[in-house]
């Protein structure tokens, strides 16, 4: 077994541990305090529980199918999440053909630039050829009616949903000296990173959350849960160094800084889902809501994660 | 042969439905439709009865016959075998003149053989900027001659916008199916009152727009 592989099995044996804890923690709070399934706080603690098991291990899937299935999962998650954003936009028929482009030809294309690693056209690819060539095709339609936000729209649909969520699986195509075959490892430390920050934010601010952080924002975010969740991952980011070509304390930082930029990630998005009236972006996953509800916060960390990786460990 | 292939066929189709539209049921108070029932629901594209199908859970699905207009269904041989032979269409003749049976008379032998329906009172697909045009009669005479069937009215909420009039690449959004409470006639009720009742049940059940 190579080094990465016993790394791997490491972290899944210690996910499952903390999630085998978590379905026993719901399951003596559901006998003591929901035994007819009346508490609604226990029963959506449990469906979210049930969805982290799914979703671990879909990720462990991908990972042990390598490139491809990591690449076939985000890729797949970009597909889900734009399906979510579009449904809330102001897009009329005239779209129709921008948006069929953007589901069937920039998507999957922004993932084969991933798959034959041309680095140079896939940081360019939406920011500059989809986002000149949207607003054509929408406008060659002649419909003018809310023609800026109606094209401003669609594009932060892609930016948000493709091209930083492919940021993720871009993870794997950077080369870092000393750390070659396992990239895989930085997916798997962002992920647990930004997804423990969120999920500790979660339970600080459950048990000892008062002050709200932004009410007209998202009322469940208080500023205890936020301090906690944020100290508490960033703590669990140092403690994996072992996984990264970071040292412990380069570790805490970059965890510190994924988890303020996963933060703020959420707030944008629920500004968005206010703005347009709902609760959730979808419902997906049982218990959590859509896809974007779950992938907010790795969404807006990810390319800073890659950037910083890439500025100082990948050289040249 | 084609009841083989029929099967495979509206696996693929239901596969293809969930993966373009996430569709997502909204029962009643949480409850699932009854065995004998009508469903009726707004129309805007050829594709409603099929979110409404896709929802129902198995048991239901098996029984349920989606009323079609035999003008647009019989039109080639691939459309009549999806209509006919995977979703087991009651398929209508909507031409008034020269027609040999009468729709009702055909959707009351599908209920008595013990099928739900899926009805599009609109009679054909909405393209007006009105959320439901008004109602054709048959629902009325349907509700006359079988009390016992329940009338739920339906709301199929984004599929007009996966694919307009006059496009043929479905946009992948997010689609809902809405259920609202089953309804009777009531005793002595007029065919208007009762149409102009079903049709605001219906509409009751449109999401309030979030923009504009």
């Amino acid at each position: 077994m190579s080094s990465t592989q016993f790394d791997m099995m490491v972290l899944v044996l210690g996910v499952c541990g903390i999630l085998l804890v978590a379905s026993f923690v719901g399951y003596v709070l559901e006998r003591r305090l929901s035994p007819d399934g009346s508490n609604s706080v226990i029963e959506n603690l449990n469906a979210r529980i049930n969805a982290w098991w799914v979703m671990a291990i879909l990720i462990a899937m991908a990972f042990v199918a390598g490139r491809i299935g990591v690449l076939l999962l985000f890729g797949f998650c970009s597909f889900a999440a734009l399906r979510e954003f579009v449904t809330l936009t102001n897009t009329r028929r005239a779209d129709h053909w921008a948006l069929a482009t953007a589901f069937f030809v920039v998507l999957p294309l922004q993932y084969v630039l991933l798959w034959i690693e041309n680095y140079e056209i896939f940081s360019v690819f939406i920011p500059v050829y989809a986002f000149l060539l949207m607003p054509i095709i929408s406008a060659v339609r002649g419909d003018t009616q809310h023609f800026l936000v109606r094209i401003a729209e669609v594009q932060w649909a892609l930016m948000i949903c493709v091209f930083c969520a492919s940021h993720v699986p871009a993870l794997l195509t950077l080369h870092i000296p000393g750390y070659a075959g396992r990239n895989v490892l930085l997916i798997a430390f962002l992920v647990i990173v930004v997804q423990l920050s969120d999920v500790l934010q979660y339970i600080w601010g459950k048990m000892i959350g008062r002050t709200k952080i932004a009410p007209r924002l998202s009322p469940s975010k208080t500023v205890e849960g936020f301090l906690g969740g944020v100290a508490c991952a960033s703590l669990v980011g140092a403690g994996l160094w072992w996984i990264t070509p970071f040292s412990p304390l380069q570790a805490g930082a970059m965890a510190f800084l994924i988890t303020l930029m996963g933060f703020f990630g959420g707030l944008v998005m629920s500004a968005i889902k206010r703005d347009r009236g709902v609760k959730d972006w979808g419902h997906l996953i049982d218990g959590h809501g859509g896809l974007i509800d779950r992938l907010d916060s790795v969404v807006f960390s990810a390319p800073i994660f890659f950037h910083l990786t890439r500025y100082f460990w990948s050289p040249g | 042969m084609k009841s083989l292939i029929a099967k495979p066929v509206a696996v693929v189709v239901l596969l293809f439905a969930r993966a373009i539209t996430a569709v997502r049921p909204f029962w009643h108070e949480g409850r699932l439709p009854r065995r004998r029932s009508i469903f009726f629901a707004n129309h805007s594209s050829h594709g409603d009865f099929i979110l409404i199908w896709a929802v129902l859970p198995p048991r239901l699905r098996r029984r349920v016959r989606p009323v079609a207009g035999a003008d647009y269904w019989l039109k080639s041989r691939l459309r009549s075998f999806i209509g006919r032979d995977v979703f087991n269409g009651v398929l209508i003749d909507r031409n008034r003149d020269g027609r040999t049976m009468d729709p009702v008379e055909s959707m009351g032998e599908a209920m008595k053989e013990g099928s739900s329906l899926i009805l599009f009172p609109e009679g054909t697909r909405n393209q007006s900027d009105a959320s439901l045009q008004p109602f054709k009669s048959g629902l009325f005479h349907l509700a006359a001659l079988h009390p016992d069937f329940e009338l739920v009215p339906v709301w199929i909420a984004n599929l007009n916008r996966v694919m307009p009039k006059g496009e043929f690449v479905p946009i992948p959004l997010i689609c809902t199916v809405t259920f609202g409470e089953p309804m009777h006639l009531a005793d002595g009720e007029e065919k208007d009152m009762f149409l102009e009742r079903a049709r605001e049940a219906l509409l009751a059940l449109a999401p309030k727009k979030a923009v504009e």
